[in-house]
């Protein structure tokens, strides 16, 4: 069963965003590493970049697959995690902590709008078992 | 004797399952009076007459066996150690042409593996995929692949005059269509392709994606490139070195200069000329940039039972998984011409590379000496080079070119007025190892007798 932080949003691609402010943490579900299986590489965008909700801001590289990871919130790119370039094993170990990929400052008030809280993806993740 | 492998019983079976009568009511759309034309051919040949006559037709063309050649251009005429049709031609690497399982196709896997390591170790670089077609098509796609690799932001490229002019339009073709801007190799500026590298650098901006050098370039000149990788990555951009493979032999390797990306046509190890080809495309980059690299690359890996194999590698990054982001539709590689490449280097190892490459420089200065001596004709490369040379004329290129040809059996030099006029009376020649000294000695009588 996977982990979901009750204090993070969710995407239905399996992105998280734990949103403080004006500004979002954004990284991969528990879900989303597992389904990957081991993560060999991550591509990251610059700090500066505009990340548009539902569009590609990142590729995660898994012995098994390469997908697109999408923005789930609008906003412009102010951290992005360089951990992940050297030891991308991160996203598998800890999807919620040290795995986190970017930090954005929100464009607006409804940047984070359409995502959902722990329990209703929870009970998603559910209709996908 | 019939080379159609069915019986008349299958061919009956057939028939009667597809519903016609006979062969002939398949062809009925076929108008009848071109269904079966007569044709006017020639009595049959034995095998003996047959073989004589295509022989006589064969000879009635020049070739290289007996014609001196002092063209090269991008093609060159190299000898090729009897060891590299042998072992391309060994019925193991026939029979496991695609690599794809690799249960069964060690055998191509390791060559390709093999060939990618001696890229690297020529050229310096720290990843080399399994080929491309030709010189041109590896140039177009690292130009793709620095686009690539500047995130598709950077659209500008800058492109030397040096390279070679068909590859730059290869270049062009390839990104047609994208909203790309192309500049630096509009003319032919006076000095040379190391006196414009100031003016190209200065065409390198926050906007541009690469550089694409050549050394030796076009003409032949070998480019001084100290500081010229780093004023490009200032700017966020990639250096694209188009090399010679031969001359790596003793030339500083793109890897030493700082190129992000090397390429180059790799026909010179072990590929015959054959009216142009087929040849083969080396292509080779930094480790960092492996996953925005075209085309296959083979890796060596364990197996379950712990024993080393070789394994199509990476291969996430590009064709199968997503086609829709891949910078290229490149899945393939010159497989022969790169086992050739392969066992050529091996053939010559490190020493014989060296020698020969020494060989070639020193007969094509010795040449380029004797020309300059002649009356009317001048030495006119500007800079040091390899292999070509730049020869002023005292008469159009074309023209002395057909005099060689008709009055003395030489194929003479790359006429450079189809460059740009300013360089009708040029000729740039090109000097190998398949020239012995006597036929040096032939050209420059010739072009004496040519002059006067």
């Amino acid at each position: 069963m996977s982990t979901v932080p009750k204090n993070l949003r969710y995407a239905k691609s399996h992105e998280w965003a734990q949103v403080e402010g004006q500004e979002a943490t954004i990284g991969i579900s528990d879900y989303a590493q597992h389904e990957l299986t081991d993560v060999v590489y991550v591509e990251l965008p610059e700090v500066g970049d505009v990340v548009r909700q539902g569009e590609s801001f990142a590729i995660v590289e898994s012995v098994k697959a390469a997908s697109d990871v999408l923005a789930p919130v609008n906003g412009t790119v102010t951290a992005v995690n360089e951990a992940l370039i050297d030891t991308p094993e991160l996203v598998n170990e800890s999807p919620y902590g040290d795995g986190w990929f970017i930090r954005v400052e929100l464009s607006d008030e409804d940047a984070a709008a359409g995502l959902m809280d722990a329990a209703a993806y929870a009970a998603y993740l559910e209709t996908l078992a | 004797m019939t080379y159609v492998p069915h019986t008349a019983h299958e061919r009956e079976a057939m028939l009667a399952r597809v519903g016609v009568p006979d062969v002939g009511s398949l062809f009925s759309v076929v108008p009848e009076n071109v269904r079966y034309p007569q044709l006017d051919l020639p009595d049959p040949l034995t095998e003996a007459e047959l073989m004589a006559e295509l022989r006589t037709m064969a000879e009635a063309n020049a070739d290289l066996h007996h014609a001196p050649c002092f063209v090269g251009a991008g093609a060159y005429h190299r000898f090729v150690p009897s060891v590299v049709g042998h072992m391309i031609g060994r019925s193991e690497f026939l029979t496991a042409y695609t690599p794809y399982q690799p249960e069964i196709s060690q055998g191509t896997l390791q060559a390709i593996f093999e060939y990618q390591s001696m890229i690297c170790e020529l050229t310096g670089m720290e990843v080399s995929n399994a080929s491309h077609y030709d010189g041109a098509t590896s140039t177009a796609e690292a130009v793709i692949m620095a686009h690539s690799a500047t995130r598709g932001r950077r659209t500008k490229v800058v492109l030397a005059p040096g390279v070679h002019p068909e590859y730059r339009q290869v270049v062009r073709t390839y990104l047609q269509g994208a909203q790309f801007e192309i500049v630096g190799d509009e003319r032919y500026p006076d000095g040379g392709p190391q006196a414009q590298l100031d003016a190209l650098l200065d065409l390198v901006d926050d906007r541009t994606a690469c550089l694409v050098l050549q050394s030796p370039a076009f003409t032949g000149e070998i480019l001084d490139l100290t500081g010229v990788a780093e004023r490009v990555q200032a700017h966020g951009a990639l250096l694209v070195l188009v090399c010679d493979p031969i001359s790596l032999g003793m030339l500083r390797t793109p890897g030493a200069w700082g190129a992000d990306i090397a390429v180059g046509d790799g026909g010179s190890l072990g590929s015959p000329l054959s009216y142009g080809g087929p040849s083969l495309g080396f292509f080779a980059c930094r480790q960092a940039d492996v996953r925005r690299m075209a085309g296959r690359l083979v890796g060596r890996a364990v197996d379950a039972d712990g024993q080393r194999g070789y394994v199509l590698t990476l291969s996430t990054r590009e064709q199968h998984i997503r086609r829709e982001k891949a910078s290229s539709n490149i899945c393939s590689n010159q497989g022969l011409n790169a086992l050739a490449a392969a066992v050529y280097l091996a053939a010559l190892g490190q020493h014989g590379l060296r020698a020969l490459s020494h060989l070639v420089y020193h007969r094509a200065h010795h040449a380029a000496a004797q020309i300059d001596a002649l009356q009317g004709y001048a030495l006119a490369s500007q800079g040091p080079f390899f292999q070509e040379f730049v020869v002023q004329c005292p008469a159009p290129a074309a023209a002395i070119n057909q005099r060689l040809w008709d009055d003395h059996g030489i194929i003479g030099g790359y006429d450079l007025g189809r460059l740009t006029p300013a360089w009708e009376r040029r000729l740039l020649f090109c000097v190998t190892e398949m020239n012995p000294v006597s036929q040096i000695d032939a050209l420059v009588a010739a072009l004496q007798e040519v002059a006067s």
